[in-house]
């Protein structure tokens, strides 16, 4: 269902217009708020609603199967790791949260920085490794015969035969 | 129009799209080409673009070699049985070879895996997939990729690549525009690697109105991939094998967990297995190396995805619809439950927005299934893409010219749903292919290929030209009517869109059609869109955001023509339930057991189409 703005919550930040990956949130040059301005490229992904700081956006089912009446609502949290959603059915029988983790690190800290890392020797160059292989190819192993070829597992590519 | 123009020079690598291919692709560029300058251009924000961004629930491809689960040459054969033999399996194993590495980085930058609490390995969805809690899967990977990019240029809309002036077939860049200033950017690079997008929204879609939205590969990906590289002049392969999904219905949630961790299953309307019945016929269309009813079961030989829709398609067609996924079992299990709704709020969120709009709780009700209008792109159970170059180690003659993963213009590569013939990549092979083409893009800076470019102004001024047209027309021929948006000298990129998804779907085999076509049909379908493609001439933009969609248009009719071509050419009904020839119904390994491969000529746009052999793996001894 496409997203809309509530126009009592929103504050024209923009956190949405910059995230959205379809370039449909846009901000009202008269109200200075958000809003979709094109609900037919929206696939629902919610990258806006999750990114608004103020909870303004909420997404209501395309009209052209999804009745009214229904919720789902997200709350993502960096700093914890978590999304938690919850589920509001049409009839009201069903009404649910669910919990996700989204991180198993501090938020960006375990990811290398390759400029520090020491340079590829020539052999290494001339491999057909790639950046931290062999080893984490077959992590718990030492490493060396890691890298699967042609020769290794006995192969052979071959033309005219039929599978 | 007063747009300044903005250049960026002495790039070494250019990333023109970053969702998981292109993310890898800078990521690792960095290792390789320590002083190397690394730039991404991304017409959204690497934080949430590309198919991933919404998250996913399962890394799709992963050996797990580290636990003796399986080697690279089977997820070979898997894709080869699956996509009913024609894959470009020096480059499958490439991918497979190396994909474990990444899933393992991955979860040592945070990626939340879930693990077999018995066996302490991951934990397995089916033979190849994984199962993640990959909310954020898209923004821990855009943070490895910031790391390393000199550069990222997000909200920048490439529409072209630039040619070098010195040398004939030889990239030196690329252009677009920023589609919030509206400024004109210039990439002068000696590599590009094109990580842009395989292609929704080509066929007319089941939904209408606003539902158009709920496309099964995200609405962003506007065959850009495609539409750069034909445009460049580089060849195309298995343009012909666009993929159609079953799917629940409306939602297009994915049923690939529920299908093989939850083991739902399907029924027709009167709650009976409907697949077996149509497998005998099936089997004398295609033949018994591609479907063999009796022994099926004993080789536990998965059937593959095509062949389930035809049974699916002619279920439905034999008046026993709706087909249903059977749900009312597993959900009564609290934890898979559980799972089924995670499934969807991890990938297809709008899925559980129609289950709760309508009140379908799965542990009462078993949810309808439906098959989707076909979709062209090159990482899921189909492999369309660009003709590129294998590793040394691994390619025939056929397949290798000089570096891994590069097209057939000189200095561009590609990765993900670019590179054709790599079906089952999905997002950990795409990141993959993307790591593999940056490795290949700086031994190509570093053997001295890209010496000499020269880009004139001369092409930077006719391109600056050509991009911004379609605002141009707009602005001469807006004011002829009163208002709205029907005018004479020009349609806008809506209006353009529902005539290539008309055209798709009546000439080129789409669901309206029951995804039949013939060389007939193809033939009036190609003259059309040749009149299409002058219209497209006078397409006008009102602003930048359309003026964003006038060129996605513009890359989904090349997509489109290139399809339309390969269709046309190989005249053989090859996967059953993606599409049917109706002039030719059965599967013909005598004539094409071959792999499909077309050039599209730059100055005239006239296309050529060309057979490759199908090279297999086969184990030493085996025959």
């Amino acid at each position: 269902m496409p997203t809309f703005v509530y126009m009592t919550r929103c504050d024209g930040c923009g956190q949405c217009v910059d995230i959205c990956p379809s370039d449909i949130m846009h901000i009202d040059k008269t109200l200075r708020r958000a809003y979709n301005i094109e609900p037919n490229m929206c696939w629902e992904c919610y990258s806006c609603v999750k990114a608004c700081p103020h909870n303004a956006i909420d997404v209501r089912g395309y009209a052209d199967f999804a009745p009214l009446g229904h919720s789902v609502r997200v709350n993502r949290d960096e700093e914890k790791g978590t999304i938690a959603w919850r589920i509001k059915f049409r009839n009201g029988k069903k009404d649910f949260d669910l919990l996700a983790p989204i991180t198993t690190k501090p938020w960006g800290t375990a990811i290398p920085q390759l400029a520090n890392e020491s340079a590829p020797s020539q052999e290494m160059r001339d491999s057909h490794l790639l950046f931290n292989e062999p080893k984490y190819i077959q992590l718990d192993k030492d490493g060396k015969d890691s890298l699967h070829t042609l020769k290794s597992n006995g192969l052979t590519l071959k033309a005219g035969v039929y599978y | 129009m007063a747009y300044k123009t903005i250049i960026e020079d002495d790039i070494d690598v250019l990333i023109a799209g970053a969702g998981l291919g292109g993310t890898g692709a800078a990521f690792e560029a960095r290792y390789w080409g320590k002083d190397k300058k690394i730039v991404i251009a991304e017409k959204a924000n690497i934080d949430r673009s590309g198919a991933v961004a919404q998250g996913l629930y399962a890394i799709n491809c992963y050996m797990g070699t580290r636990w003796g689960e399986n080697n690279p040459e089977d997820h070979v054969r898997y894709a080869r049985m699956d996509l009913m033999g024609m894959v470009r399996e020096d480059l499958a194993f490439d991918m497979a070879r190396h994909v474990d590495s990444a899933v393992h980085q991955f979860e040592e930058w945070g990626l939340p895996i879930m693990r077999d609490t018995k066996t302490g390995t991951y934990l397995r969805e089916g033979r190849w997939q994984i199962m993640i809690h990959g909310e954020s899967y898209k923004p821990i990977v855009a943070e490895a990729a910031k790391k390393s990019a000199d550069k990222v240029f997000n909200r920048i809309c490439v529409t072209h690549m630039l040619m070098d002036d010195a040398k004939e077939n030889r990239v030196a860049g690329a252009v677009g525009f920023n589609v919030r200033t509206g400024n004109y950017h210039v990439f002068k690079a000696k590599t590009v690697i094109v990580g842009a997008g395989g292609a929704s929204n080509i066929f007319k879609p089941r939904s209408v109105g606003e539902g158009a939205g709920r496309v099964w590969y995200a609405p962003w990906s506007s065959g850009s991939a495609y539409g750069l590289m034909i445009d460049a002049g580089a060849k195309m392969t298995q343009m012909e094998n666009r993929i159609v999904l079953a799917r629940f219905k409306d939602g297009y949630g994915p049923v690939g967990a529920y299908f093989l961790h939850l083991k739902t299953y399907t029924q027709n309307c009167n709650g009976e297995e409907y697949e077996s019945k149509w497998f005998p016929a099936l089997t004398e269309m295609v033949g018994k190396e591609y479907l063999d009813t009796e022994n099926q079961h004993l080789s536990h030989k998965p059937i593959p995805t095509c062949l389930r829709n035809h049974a699916f398609i002619n279920e439905v067609n034999a008046g026993r619809g709706p087909i249903h996924m059977v749900t009312m079992e597993a959900f009564q299990d609290p934890h898979l439950e559980e799972i089924g709704w995670h499934n969807f709020l991890g990938m297809t969120i709008g899925q559980a927005v129609l289950w709760a709009s309508t009140d379908v709780d799965p542990k009462y009700e078993n949810p309808e299934l439906t098959t989707s209008e076909p979709y062209v792109m090159g990482s899921h159970a189909t492999g369309c893409g660009a003709w590129c170059s294998g590793p040394e180690d691994v390619s025939p003659d056929e397949y290798f010219w000089g570096y891994n993963r590069m097209t057939t213009v000189e200095g561009m590569f590609g990765a993900g749903d670019a590179v054709g013939g790599t079906p089952h990549a999905f997002s950990s092979g795409s990141f993959t292919e993307g790591r593999l083409a940056a490795k290949a893009a700086c031994k190509y800076i570093d053997d001295g290929k890209a010496e000499g470019i020269r880009v004139s102004d001369q092409q930077i001024a006719d391109l600056k030209a050509k991009i911004y047209k379609p605002m141009e027309t707009y602005t001469v021929y807006r004011n002829e009517i009163v208002a709205g948006d029907v005018n004479p000298n020009y349609i806008n990129p809506r209006q353009g869109l529902d005539r290539l998804q008309k055209l798709m779907d009546e000439y080129c085999a789409g669901f309206g059609v029951n995804y039949m076509t013939n060389d007939k049909l193809l033939k009036i379908g190609l003259k059309k869109m040749g009149v299409f493609g002058e219209d497209l001439e006078n397409i006008a933009a009102q602003d930048i955001h359309e003026l964003l969609r006038a060129w996605e248009l513009k890359h989904r009719f090349l997509t489109s023509e290139a399809v339309f071509q390969h269709t046309l050419f190989r005249k053989e009904t090859r996967w059953p339930g993606y599409y049917y020839r109706g002039d030719a119904m059965k599967l013909d390994d005598e004539n094409w057991h071959v792999l499909t491969v077309s050039h599209r000529d730059r100055n005239t746009g006239e296309y050529t189409m060309m057979k490759a052999p199908c090279y297999h793996l086969v184990s030493d001894g085996e025959e």
